[in-house]
This record gives structure tokens, C-alpha cells and sequence, in this order.
């Protein structure tokens, strides 16, 4: 009777209380990757983080989803800002999925000298749509967005030199897109001249 | 710059001559440019006052070619990109495609990597120094340079079989282990290149010549590189001292020691000396690896086909040229949805312009050296 009264005053006295207070512990500790920057974005630009995600909790990983008309401001308010700094644009590219609703994809990645981390930034447009250039807040973007338009055929408003670059100027089409064939000819269809016979 | 006095005579002399503004098209087939590379030059005089890089001639669509292979199969791919330092490459991608599982590399196989990783640093570095020296009309350099990086090919080929593309890495650790006597030649090498470098610092570094060509030439700030996206030697020379080896150490780098060189003034006098001083932290490097080499098998037990689970990465490491990376995504099959390389010389290229606009026309050759580019992985 003994032990059975111990059992229950440990179940209802201390136990269960201490294991609730350690899953709060722990769900504090285990903040979501890049919780801290989207806390820098946030307090500027309310609401403008869409989606949080990153690949295993990996704070290298750290991914936010921008909308369209905000990509600009947020850029440089994370250029500037002291707790992010990012001043090196690491990479700027692009993806595509056809059977999305907004079907294209652009991507930065980021990274801060002082505090030596990522972030990737994605923006998701619909087809046919122009996104604004961030030329203005690295200088690196102008060849990356040349490179995305040639590959992709996303235009950049306000760009000072948007022209091919990979590709010759008269290409036509856009090579990484997944509508675009590996093999064969793709449109760049030769009819061979016909020979002229005796009689033409 | 021209007094307002001077005005009214130079546009008297700009009517009487019809002087105007000189474009003359440097390259594809200009053997300074290394590679195909060709530049459109606006002149005024001898000032350059405008550029433009025509690039794309070595396009090949790698990037669309390795979203239709499997994950083994594009490892040879990456070898073409930056030839001339190719087991570099294999390292990012493989150690990119690692990160999407928690396999345990080996650690001998972690130091062979690190090791073949800094040879391919000298063989890149020592290229460059070669064709540099070369462009600026120093003869003797470049058949000094081209003398040990033979040794350093015949080392690939002795652990992996190539010369140029060598195929170095697998996923989960090497092929098979290295052999016995590429341990001794590599060994050989390191006793013997250290005087080596010291050498052609007797042929430039004090040089006349050498510092009236390289010094207060292509000066570029820190803050500027940051801004352009420049990596590797180059924002090292402007006195930013990041490295991703230290910042981001893969491989077997943390446990090794060496210094990460930089620069004062950002000239191209600068990124020589980083350059010459990294291909002595290499050779420390390589000498560490020989001594704490552990044993064990050179390869962890991976799946007979690779098949990441759904999600994205972007890993990246230091190559000789800078911040070489991969964006990964994968859709839970063996083949990557998507494939980026992130690569240096194509972003280094692109702040060409900011470093030649205002300097002389002879100096563009110096400073395209002084990037160190390769048109195989700036045009993929």
C-alpha cells in the first residue's frame, strides 16, 4: 500500500509537472533555423517572411520564402542590418518546376562575413513574370541575373545591361527550363538545303 | 585628370584630328586571355574607358547534363569544368552530395582528399604563375612552373590513373586506397618544392621590372570585392582574411594547420604574394597529411544506387580560384532535380570591368592574370 501511495504521489506531485517544464526547455532550445534572422526581417517588414524551412535543422540551410515586390527591401535591410550583414551575394540562380502554381523559382544565397552564415532567399514567380533586379544591393547580381535570364527567360526590371550571356543572341529559347529537350536539336531544327536537280 | 583650362584645347584639337573613342576587340583566340575569352575595349588613348566580356564560347550545358545522371555518374563531369585543378571540384561535389546523408567518411580517406585537394591547389596556383609571369614577359618563370607541375601530374597519375581529369573522388570516401608509392613521391615532392618557390621569388618578387607592372595596378577595396562577389586569392589580396577551409572547414581540414595569407592594398602585386604564400601553406599542408595519415579502409559502405532523401543544399568549398559550390535539389530519386554550380571565375570575371575601367591598356592583360581564371568552369 506503501509503494503504491509513493507511486502516486511521485505521478501527480513531481513527475509529470518536471516532464512538461523539460519538453518546454527543450522546444526553447530548439529554435527553428534562422529564427534570429527572420526576427531582423520581421521588426523591418511585417509578414514578409512567407515560409521558414530548412533542410535537417541545418542553420547553413536556412531558406526563406519573399514575395515579389519585397525581395529589394528586405535585401538591403539584410545587407545593412548589424545582426545579419550579409554583404556577399553568394550565388543567384534559378529553378523550375512546371507543374507548380507560381512555376519559377529564383534563389540568393547569402552569406555574412562577420557572423560566417547562409541564408537563401527565394522568391517564387508565375510564368511571364518580371522580377526587380537586386543589381542595386550587390553589383555581383548583374552578370548572376544575366545568366538566369539567358537560361531561364526571367526578365529583371530596371537591369542597366540585360542581354545574353552563355548563349548567342539569337538563341530563341531558354536551355534550363525542364520543358527544354537534353538530346536532339530542340528548335534549332536545320532543313538541309535541297539539291538542285538537272531541270529545277 | 584634365584641368578646366585644358578644356577649350582639347576640344579644339578633338576638331581639327576627329579624335574619337578607339573599341578594339581583345581575344577569343588572344593567348593572354587563357582560354576563350574575349574582351571589347573602349578606348581613349591608351585609357581603357569601357569593357565588355563576350563569354559562352566553352558553354556546354553541364548544369542540365547533371540533372539527367545520376549522382556517381556527373562526378567526371565536374572534372571538366575547372580543369586545371580538377580533384578540387570532384571534392565539392562529392562532399555536396555527402551532406544530404549521415555516412562516416573515413578518416584516411578525409586526409587523401585534403592532401590530393592541396596538390591540385600548386598545379592550379603554379599554372597560373606560369601563364601570369608569361603574360607580363617573364620567360623563365613559366618553364620553372610548368617543371613542377609536371611532378604534380605525374603524382595524379600515379594515385589515380589521369592527368588532367582525374576522377579522384567517389561518394563515401575514394575509389581504393592511394598506393604506397605515391606517399613517397608525393613526400619527394614536399622536401623538394619548398626551395622551389623560394626560387621563383628570386625571379619576381624584388624584380623591377615585376613590381613597376604589378604594384598600384588593379587596386581593388575590400568592401568593393564584397560588393562585386569576388572570392578566393582575390578578396584575400584586398586584406579580408576568410577562407573557407577555416570559416567552413569539410574535409580533413580542421585538424590541420596552416595560415590563411592576406593582402594591404588589393593590387595585383598582392594576390601574387597571397597566391605564393598559399602555395607554401599547401605544402605544410600536404606534410601534415603524410605525417598524421591514419589507416583503416578508404571507403565507407554506401547503397549500390544513391538516393538522397527530398530536400535542397548548397555546400561549397575553396578552390584555388575561389568560392566553388553546389545547389543541390533533389527529388527523392537518383537523379538531381536540379543542379548549380556556383562558380568563381565566372563571378570573378564579372568585376573584370571595375578593376580595368581608368587603368592602361597594357594593364588589362595583367589584371586578367591577376584574377586567374578558367574558361571551362566560367562558361560550364
Amino acid at each position: 500500500m506503501s509503494d503504491e501511495a509513493v507511486e502516486n504521489s511521485e505521478e501527480t506531485n513531481g513527475a509529470p509537472d518536471s516532464e512538461e517544464s523539460a519538453d518546454e526547455v527543450a522546444e526553447a532550445v530548439k529554435t527553428p533555423p534562422g529564427e534570429d534572422l527572420k526576427e531582423v526581417v520581421e521588426s523591418a517588414f511585417p509578414g514578409a517572411v512567407l515560409e521558414q524551412s530548412a533542410y535537417e535543422d541545418d542553420e547553413d540551410e536556412a531558406t526563406f520564402v519573399l514575395d515579389v515586390d519585397s525581395i529589394v527591401a528586405v535585401s538591403t535591410h539584410l545587407r545593412d542590418h548589424g545582426d545579419s550583414l550579409f554583404k556577399l551575394l553568394t550565388d543567384l540562380t534559378a529553378a523550375h518546376y512546371p507543374e507548380a502554381e507560381n512555376p519559377l523559382e529564383v534563389l540568393y544565397h547569402l552569406y555574412s562575413f562577420e557572423h560566417n552564415r547562409r541564408l537563401r532567399l527565394k522568391v517564387r514567380i508565375k510564368e511571364g513574370q518580371s522580377m526587380p533586379t537586386v543589381s542595386g544591393v550587390w553589383s555581383s547580381a548583374d552578370w548572376m541575373e544575366r545568366e538566369v535570364y539567358d537560361l531561364f527567360g526571367i526578365e529583371f526590371e530596371d537591369h542597366p545591361d540585360l542581354r545574353r550571356i552563355l548563349l548567342p543572341d539569337n538563341w530563341g529559347s531558354h536551355p534550363m527550363r525542364k520543358d527544354y529537350p537534353l538530346e536532339g536539336r530542340g528548335e534549332r531544327i536545320y532543313t538541309k538545303p535541297k539539291r538542285k536537280e538537272i531541270g529545277d | 585628370m584634365v584641368g578646366v583650362a585644358n578644356v577649350s584645347r582639347i576640344d579644339q584639337q578633338s576638331t581639327l584630328h576627329g579624335t574619337e573613342e578607339l573599341v578594339i576587340n581583345m581575344g577569343p583566340q588572344h593567348p593572354s586571355t587563357h582560354g576563350v575569352l574575349r574582351v571589347i575595349l573602349k578606348l581613349d588613348g591608351e585609357t581603357v574607358n569601357d569593357l565588355d566580356c563576350d563569354i559562352g564560347y566553352l558553354h556546354r550545358g553541364t548544369e542540365k547534363i547533371g540533372e539527367n545522371i545520376n549522382y556517381t555518374m556527373f562526378i567526371p563531369y565536374t572534372d571538366r569544368l575547372d580543369y586545371i585543378a580538377a580533384p578540387s571540384n570532384n571534392l565539392a561535389w562529392v562532399t555536396a552530395v555527402e551532406k544530404f546523408f549521415d555516412w562516416e567518411i573515413p578518416m584516411r580517406a578525409q586526409y587523401i582528399r585534403s592532401m590530393v585537394g592541396e596538390l591540385s591547389r600548386i598545379a592550379s596556383h603554379l599554372l597560373w604563375l606560369a601563364t601570369h609571369a608569361l603574360d607580363i614577359g617573364a620567360m623563365t618563370v613559366f618553364l620553372w612552373c610548368f617543371r613542377e607541375r609536371e611532378m604534380v601530374l605525374d603524382l595524379f597519375e600515379t594515385a589515380f590513373g589521369g592527368r588532367l581529369t582525374v576522377n579522384a573522388f567517389r561518394l563515401g570516401g575514394l575509389h581504393e586506397d592511394v598506393p604506397e608509392k605515391f606517399l613517397q613521391l608525393t613526400q619527394e615532392f614536399v622536401d623538394i618544392f619548398p626551395s622551389r618557390v623560394d626560387d621563383y621569388e628570386t625571379l619576381l618578387t624584388n624584380n623591377r621590372i615585376w613590381l613597376q607592372r604589378t604594384r598600384d595596378v588593379g587596386i581593388i577595396s575590400a568592401e568593393d570585392a564584397m560588393d562585386l562577389g569576388l572570392t578566393g586569392p582575390i578578396i584575400r589580396g584586398s586584406g579580408v582574411k576568410w577562407d573557407l577551409r577555416r570559416a567552413k572547414p569539410y574535409a580533413a581540414y580542421p585538424y590541420l594547420d596552416f595560415v590563411v595569407p592576406i593582402g594591404e592594398n588589393g593590387d595585383i602585386y598582392d594576390r601574387y604574394l597571397v597566391r605564393i604564400e598559399e602555395l607554401r601553406q599547401s605544402t605544410y599542408i600536404i606534410q601534415q597529411c603524410l605525417e598524421q595519415l591514419p589507416g583503416g579502409p578508404a571507403s565507407c559502405k554506401t547503397p549500390r544506387t544513391i538516393k538522397p532523401p527530398e530536400g535542397e543544399i548548397y555546400h561549397s568549398i575553396e578552390n584555388p580560384k575561389g568560392e566553388f559550390g553546389f545547389y543541390i535539389v533533389s527529388d527523392g530519386t537518383t537523379t538531381p532535380y536540379r543542379v548549380r554550380i556556383r562558380p568563381p571565375s565566372f563571378i570573378n570575371l564579372g568585376g573584370l570591368k571595375k578593376l580595368c575601367v581608368g587603368q592602361l591598356v597594357a594593364d588589362v592583360v595583367a589584371i586578367i592574370g591577376s584574377i586567374d581564371i578558367v574558361l571551362g568552369e566560367c562558361d560550364r
